[in-house]
């Protein structure tokens, strides 16, 4: 073979190797473009904290997106954007992700139950903010799914459960925080009380691609507790043409 | 010309509008959107695509002996087309809930356009064949398509009465075989290319791959992806495919509206599902004498707060929550209506023992009928109204469906029906921004004001949980005492006062926290004498029967700021049913109109002669003007029939047939110097049927459904009459001309094609920004242009 055929052969050879190469990478540097994406948002709750907290933000770039979304998706995984995962399911846009994590308020080391794992890709989130994470999903397929996910990809001490996640986790409670990504028609009084006297839970409002506004209870005292609704976005719908 | 070629062609025209007409039905059934105008469009646009190629292809496919191998092959080429083009549109799985994020979604959209477009295209293939075939009787045949299509309209409702959807849809296509066999003439070929066709149809019954798959993100597929979930009861009709499962793994404990402090929640529920929307729920009743104490933990309980031992009209009683509630709360008798008598068969049959035989209690006459119709007719008088609920929906893509009861003239006729002290009540979902509310109140106050209330806020109470807002209205203003209790019912409920006459904006804001009380804020300025609103960004005018769109608030202004926000999720706050009809439109400009007229620009038809530019306008005026008035004219019929899918086979099936007369009729017309005057005619009598319709069917609204039909067809008639005139009168004056006349013909039939396409989405996405009044007058004008302009 002549030198100009090796070089052909060595040619063709990296050309088939690479885009497997790059599927099994970690896909840091995207991951940290979107991170910068999200951090420039910041947070927008009107609650006087403009920025998203930076272990937050951390903890995103850590997780691989990529890896908790369906192969044919891949590409798009680090689009700040919902994608579909199978069983009509989403896993949520990465700038909410961050806002209802950093909603939470946890703790170091806060103990969060989350009801409806989905992908998994908010439990990690969860986990690498170094909560201890106990999460319920009521699809079995998904629920079977997610836990040999998440313990591969380095997050076994998360703790899953597939089932109905209305009572909460009583043998885990009481909780820093939870958050509630299963759709719900009123706020499930069980899990409120299985809320620690200050502890926060997060409930996002809308379809399976579109988050209206997200809903914030905090337990204040034994027996109250105050609901708060907020918008994720920046808007103001009186113009004031008047 | 055999008869058995005319019955061909009856069976064929008879397929083709019955599979329009299934095409309602699958559409609500797989998707969120009231697709009508869609499919209109597309329909119309395989007929637009034949005209073009029969245009153009009429010498060879007119040689002797042909015929009956063409209009066959057209014929099965139908039938398998039918289901066929049903199972590739699933297997594209447009997804409209993406279509923010994801731009393929609109190539999908385009696909499902043109997919569904074909087998109207080979339905129309035949008739056209069979016209051209035989000239000389061509009044035969046009009697027997349009003959065909009257059955067809008519036949599906039968067909979905006793098969659903998808069994209705191979019956269509079986008529194509048939129709095939019997306009074959004995030709051998045919009868062998007959079996393949109607063994693919066979296939696709026993198939068991074969199978509706609604959208993975509707509530009812959503729901039964819940371990141990199984349906128990499924009922279908031409209405509405009825779901029921119970899930006894992971109970359903569905109660939009309950207070954070409701000492109990929902009972044990099973869930019904319509089209797969919902989840309405049948609440587990223990006896007969109790009812789940959390119904007075919903905001929709403060109307009884102000009445006491009430005789209660509900309106729409789903699962038979309201039903329940009421009893629940003291009512002394309850009337229930609903328009859907699946439900009711369902509460008296398997769920009777479930909730305990609500619906059979001595306190409860049920009736069954359409909400406005009952309002219409009836002359008695409750102390409680109770508008159904318009919490939960498909978020924002059931913005272009039509609700004639959330209308000021439908809360106006609510009011009518309430004894003096009585009140009115609605239900809708928590939004934020908020729209729903204020629109509800923008609503309440108009039709408040129209009963002759000044101050409409004097008599007005609304308030606010975590995802459910309820209006109470009525005829006088609230007392002081009444004020007092509405305050007391939502602070021993955790509910926010949006509006009470007298209360304070520091009274807004105590429980579910807002950034600031605009709930309380805007509804103030709605009620404000000098309508305080006009630079909100949603659409909260009051919804009316000339614009019944409760559920949308889209403004095109709207889309550039919340794209902008698209990083934090601000397509969620959008109602996307408003834009997705105006992509609809925006593919049929780009795909449907470009393919339509190509062939005529492949094979170089140049337009030419004498004022050419003048008969294309003639043609476009009436293709858009037909379409519009029709739409117009489907939309009024909706709430008198009490159903789309009923309104369209009436209109559809009616304007067909009305029309073709018609067309016979403008032969004696045509060519003489009163040509102009059908194309008056219709322009004056749009703008009386707009005026006069309303109360015409207000009037009859009463009437048994078999005589509301022969109102609805006999109202049709005298104007689809004149509607058919127009256009065979420009194709014959055309034609007089001579050869350069002919040479416009297929010009003529490819614009109109094309300005029918546009219309029917064009009218639909127009309606919703300027009410159906505006679109009945755009018409009036175009048909007097196209009287100005007759070649």
């Amino acid at each position: 073979m002549t030198a100009r055929g090796l070089w052909i052969v060595f040619c063709l050879v990296v050309a088939v190797a690479l885009p497997a190469s790059s599927g099994e990478a970690d896909r840091l540097d995207e991951r940290r473009a979107l991170v910068e994406e999200v951090r420039k948002m910041g947070r927008l709750d009107r609650e006087g904290v403009p920025d998203l907290d930076a272990a937050v933000l951390a903890a995103l770039e850590r997780v691989p997106r990529h890896l908790f979304v369906p192969e044919d998706e891949r590409d798009d995984a680090y689009e700040n954007r919902p994608l579909p995962i199978g069983h009509g399911q989403t896993i949520s846009q990465p700038y909410i992700v961050a806002l209802m994590t950093d909603l939470l308020d946890l703790p170091e080391g806060g103990r969060v139950l989350e009801v409806g794992t989905g992908s998994g890709y908010q439990a990690a989130v969860l986990a690498e903010v170094g909560a201890e994470v106990f999460t319920i999903e009521i699809i079995e397929a998904l629920g079977k799914q997610v836990a040999e996910r998440l313990a591969a990809l380095g997050y076994g001490a998360v703790k899953t459960r597939i089932g109905d996640g209305y009572y909460g986790w009583k043998e885990a409670a009481p909780f820093d925080a939870v958050i509630v990504t299963a759709a719900a028609s009123h706020i499930p009084p069980p899990l409120v009380r299985q809320l620690k006297i200050g502890g926060r839970m997060v409930i996002p409002v809308g379809n399976p691609f579109q988050i209206q506004y997200l809903t914030l209870v905090i337990r204040e005292t034994e027996e109250t507790a105050t609901v708060r609704q907020l918008l994720a976005v920046s808007f103001v719908p009186l113009t004031g043409e008047r | 010309m055999s008869r058995a070629v005319l019955a061909s062609v009856a069976l064929l025209s008879a397929a083709a509008l019955g599979y329009e007409v299934l095409l309602l039905r699958l559409f609500a059934i797989l998707q969120w959107h009231h697709f009508a105008a869609m499919v209109i469009s597309l329909a119309l646009f395989g007929y637009g695509l034949s005209g073009s190629f029969l245009a153009l292809a009429h010498r060879r496919l007119e040689e002797e002996g042909r015929f009956p191998l063409l209009f066959s092959a057209s014929a099965l080429l139908f039938s398998v087309a039918a289901p066929g083009a049903v199972v590739v549109v699933q297997a594209v799985a447009f997804n409209p809930l993406e279509l923010p994020w994801d731009w393929g979604q609109a190539g999908r959209l385009a696909v499902t356009y043109v997919v569904l477009s074909v087998p109207f295209l080979f339905a129309a293939n035949g008739i056209g064949l069979a016209l051209q075939r035989f000239q000389t009787q061509a009044g035969r045949v046009y009697g027997a398509d349009l003959a065909g299509a009257g059955l067809g309209a008519v036949g599906v409702l039968g067909l979905l009465a006793v098969m659903p959807p998808l069994e209705a849809l191979l019956a269509a296509g079986a008529l194509g075989v048939l129709a095939a066999l019997l306009g074959s003439a004995g030709v051998q070929s045919v009868r062998l290319a007959a079996m393949p066709a109607a063994g693919v149809l066979i296939w696709f019954a026993l198939a068991p791959g074969i199978v509706l798959t609604p959208s993975p993100y509707k509530p009812l597929s959503q729901a039964l992806n819940v371990v141990g979930v199984q349906v128990v009861a499924e009922r279908s009709d031409a209405r509405s495919l009825v779901t029921v499962i119970e899930s006894p793994r992971v109970p359903f404990r569905h109660a939009p509206g309950l207070s954070l402090l409701a000492p109990a929640g929902p009972p044990e529920q099973r869930a019904l599902f319509l089209d797969g929307a919902g989840p309405v729920p049948v609440d587990r009743r223990l006896s007969g004498e109790q009812e789940p104490a959390y119904l007075g933990w919903l905001t929709s309980a403060l109307v009884y707060e102000l009445v006491s031992d009430p005789d209660v009209l509900v309106l729409g009683g789903g699962g038979g929550r309201p039903v329940s509630q009421a009893l629940g709360e003291g009512a002394r008798k309850v009337y229930a209506v609903e328009a859907d008598a699946k439900l009711v068969s369902l509460l008296r049959g398997p769920l009777s023992a479930f909730s305990s035989g609500l619906y059979d209690d001595p306190r409860i006459t049920v009736r069954i009928g359409g909400a406005r119709a009952f309002l219409a007719a009836t002359r008695w008088e409750w102390d409680v109204v109770y508008l159904p609920s318009m919490a939960g929906g498909g978020a924002g893509l059931e913005a272009l469906r039509t609700d004639h009861l959330y209308t000021v003239e439908g809360m106006g006729a609510a009011l009518d029906r309430l004894r003096p002290g009585g009140w009115l009540t609605a239900t809708t979902g928590v939004d934020l921004p908020p729209r729903a509310a204020l629109k509800l109140a923008a609503t309440a106050a108009e039709a408040l004001r129209r009963h002759g209330v000044a101050d409409p806020g004097a008599n007005m109470a609304m308030i606010r949980g975590w995802s459910t807002v309820t209006l109470v209205l009525g005829p006088r203003p609230l007392t002081p005492d009444e004020r007092e209790a509405v305050r007391l019912f939502a602070s021993e409920r955790g509910f926010d006062l949006v509006h009470l006459p007298g209360m304070t904006a520091a009274e807004a804001n105590r429980h579910t926290l807002l950034s600031e009380p605009s709930f309380h804020l805007g509804v103030a300025r709605v009620l404000a004498a000098d309508g305080g609103m006009v630079g909100y960004a949603y659409d909260i005018r009051p919804a009316t029967d000339d614009r019944p769109y409760f559920r949308d608030f889209f403004r095109w202004r709207l889309l550039p700021s919340l794209m902008a926000e698209k990083g934090r999720g601000g397509p969620g706050l959008v109602e996307w049913g408003f834009p997705v009809l105006a992509a609809a439109l925006a593919q049929a400009l780009v795909i449907a109109v470009p393919l339509i007229l190509a062939p005529l620009l492949l094979a170089r038809r140049s337009v030419r002669g004498e004022g050419r530019w003048r008969v294309l306008v003639y043609f476009l005026a009436l293709g858009l003007g037909f379409l519009s008035v029709e739409i117009a004219f489907l939309q009024r019929v909706v709430p008198f029939l009490g159903h789309p899918v009923y309104a369209a086979s009436a209109v559809l099936g009616g304007f067909l047939v009305f029309a073709g007369i018609g067309a016979k009729l403008s032969g004696r017309w045509a060519l003489g110097s009163r040509a102009r005057l059908p194309s008056l005619a219709v322009a004056a009598l749009a703008l009386a049927y707009a005026a006069g319709l309303g109360p015409l069917f207000e009037a009859a609204g009463g009437l048994p459904e078999a005589a509301r039909w022969c109102v609805a067809l006999l109202a049709v008639a005298p104007l689809a009459i004149p509607m058919g005139m127009p256009f065979p009168t420009g194709l014959a004056r055309l034609a007089a001309r001579g050869e350069e006349g002919a040479a416009l013909v297929p010009w003529a039939w490819a614009i109109n094609g094309c300005a029918s396409v546009v219309a029917a989405l064009l009218a639909a996405l127009l309606a919703a920004s300027f009410g159906f009044g505006a679109v009945v007058v755009m018409a009036a004008v175009l048909y007097v242009v196209a009287a100005a302009t007759v070649p």
